[in-house]
């Protein structure tokens, strides 16, 4: 067994560690890889041209970007914002914990792409969580801005990530009864998929209980620096709706 | 009929497009960036037909272009321009604006639905290899339409908010194509063979929770080093899933494979490898720490992960 292709491997974790370009890093890890098992230069140009064009699929999110960025020029995620504020009820947790509970199910039944970073998290729902934040504590700083919208990045993963494996023709479970089929162990997708169940609700309870955490968090920092604050309410509102529209 | 092919020339020409724009603002290296990435997607239904008769010059060149665009990346010069923010809306916005926004994802599942229905004599609209894609081409086609007749902008703004974006990605745009690239390397040259002997050489393979736990965190770990739970999977179940745990301990293959791609998935929350989830929305949310979507998701991968072994421990070997 040649060992040495795993140097790729090193190849990729130094560069990540050493914060150079990720695409720059990856392609040279291919290489070093490549070379090292033992291909002809011919041979490597072909496999990176073969799998990058197999791949080519995942570039197709790009079409939705001049429909969101004329959005956008337009004041659609002021629109999401000024929507979040107008209903009381909706708190952050609510928010985000009806957005995880709607995309998982969506994933369930195979619709993978009805949502995305893309799509549905940068025009939507980043910003109607940050209006949502801002009901709680109107004037939260720009770090914890940042943390609310990753955390709308990471809802939205991992309700996609733990609904696909319930549905039944997604590649995951596709995947697995093919690698048994393959080793002679025929295997029925519905009794892989039934098994992803159990997990699927533990993603859902326990992203929830950390939302839940996050909000209370906002409304403790803001009971901190309440007190000893003397400054007029009515700038601090001033401030919120600035900051808000220049740094969407 | 909408075939995949014309899905692609219809994402090169958006690129192209987006070059030509780039030019003029005289922002060269995104001009060549975007041309170079235009042409793979106008050439790539040319590339496989030819490798499939036998002829590897197409590809050879692709990969050429991979190399430059990875270079290109690598020199630093992708760097935004002042426009990377969209200035506050000239009027008030009204809530028209949600109809095209909610009109991709509502589009792509009613043309899916529809897809049966959609055909005259014979020919159905959508391909119906890749129909799910086909029809996330025509929604965005029409939710453009429809996002130009409810802002009354012009067809030029189109290019110009999608340049605007696309340029905001920049390489990240790339990176889910190159990581995928990547992961075919690695299994085209036995790093996973090598990584499975590895792991297979060191537990004590008499142990039942060993092989378990090798094979749980094998699977995050693998994962987090390719960025995706689907070429970890084959490789540690290969290694370890199926001659210890099945064969050996007598776990059952359904619970072990779902549950096993299941830590996986953890591990995706844990990897910048992953990028199309968590690289790709750092730079469309505009955040400044890299990390900062791992970061939100740490510890529910954590949990999450343990609560998924105690599952696997529980139901594998009943």
């Amino acid at each position: 067994m040649n060992y040495w292709p795993l140097l790729g491997i090193a190849v990729v974790v130094l560069g990540f560690a050493l914060r150079l370009n990720p695409a720059l890093t990856v392609v040279v890890a291919g290489i070093v890889s490549g070379l090292l098992s033992g291909l002809s230069v011919p041979d490597l140009l072909t496999l990176l041209g073969k799998s990058f064009v197999a791949n080519r699929t995942l570039l197709l999110f790009v079409l939705t970007l001049p429909t969101i960025g004329l959005l956008e020029r337009a004041g659609l995620r002021e629109r999401a914002h000024a929507l979040i504020l107008r209903f009381r009820q909706l708190t952050f947790a609510r928010l985000l914990i009806a957005y995880l509970a709607l995309r998982q199910l969506l994933s369930m039944l195979g619709l993978l792409d009805l949502a995305g970073h893309a799509q549905t998290v940068r025009p939507l729902l980043a910003p109607m969580a940050e209006a949502a934040a801002e009901k709680i504590d109107p004037r939260i700083d720009d770090d914890e801005r940042e943390r609310i919208r990753a955390l709308a990045a990471g809802t939205d993963n991992i309700g996609r990530f733990f609904g696909e494996d319930v549905f039944i023709a997604f590649g995951a479970v596709l995947l697995i009864q093919g690698f048994f089929a393959e080793h002679g162990i025929a295997l029925d997708p519905r009794s892989i998929a039934i098994w992803a169940l159990p997990t699927a609700i533990a993603a859902f309870m326990i992203h929830a209980v950390r939302l839940s955490l996050y909000q209370r968090r906002i409304a403790r920092l803001r009971g901190e620096r309440g007190t000893g604050n003397g400054e007029p309410k009515k700038q601090n509102a001033g401030d919120a709706n600035t900051s808000n529209g220049a740094s969407p | 009929m909408m075939r995949l092919e014309y899905v692609f020339w219809i994402c090169g020409a958006l690129l192209l497009a987006c070059a030509v724009r780039d030019l003029r603002v005289q922002r060269y290296a995104f001009a060549a960036f975007w041309t170079i990435l235009s042409l793979i997607l106008f050439g790539g239904d040319y590339v496989q037909s030819a490798l499939a008769a036998g002829n590897a010059l197409p590809a050879q060149i692709t990969g050429a272009g991979v190399i430059v665009l990875a270079l290109i990346a690598g020199s630093g010069k992708l760097r935004r321009g002042e426009d990377a923010h969209a200035p506050p809306p000239d009027r008030a916005p009204g809530d028209m604006l949600f109809v095209p926004a909610l009109l991709i994802p509502l589009g792509t599942v009613a043309l899916i639905l529809l897809h049966p229905y959609l055909q005259w004599g014979g020919v159905s609209l959508l391909d119906s290899k890749q129909s799910t894609l086909a029809a996330l081409c025509l929604a965005c086609v029409f939710a453009a339409i429809a996002a130009l007749a409810v802002t009354r902008a012009r067809a030029a703004a189109l290019i110009a908010e999608g340049s605007r974006l696309l340029d905001t990605l920049s390489w990240a745009a790339l990176l889910p194509i190159l990581l995928a690239m990547l992961g075919a390397i690695f299994a085209a040259t036995g790093v996973g063979d090598a990584v499975a002997h590895v792991v297979a050489a060191v537990i004590p393979t008499d142990s039942r929770l060993a092989c378990l736990v090798a094979y749980a965190l094998g699977m995050v770990v693998f994962t987090i080093i390719m960025g995706n739970a689907f070429a970890a999977f084959p490789v540690l179940t290969a290694g370890v899933g199926l001659p210890l745990l099945v064969l050996q301990h007598h776990a059952n293959p359904a619970v072990l494979g779902a549950l096993g791609m299941l830590s996986g998935y953890c591990g995706t929350l844990l990897t910048p490898m992953a990028a199309n989830y968590n690289v790709v929305p750092v730079a469309l949310l505009e955040l400044r720490d890299p990390y900062a979507v791992i970061r939100a998701q740490w510890p529910t991968a954590l949990v999450l992960f343990c609560a998924n072994f105690i599952l696997l421990e529980a139901f594998a070997f009943r």
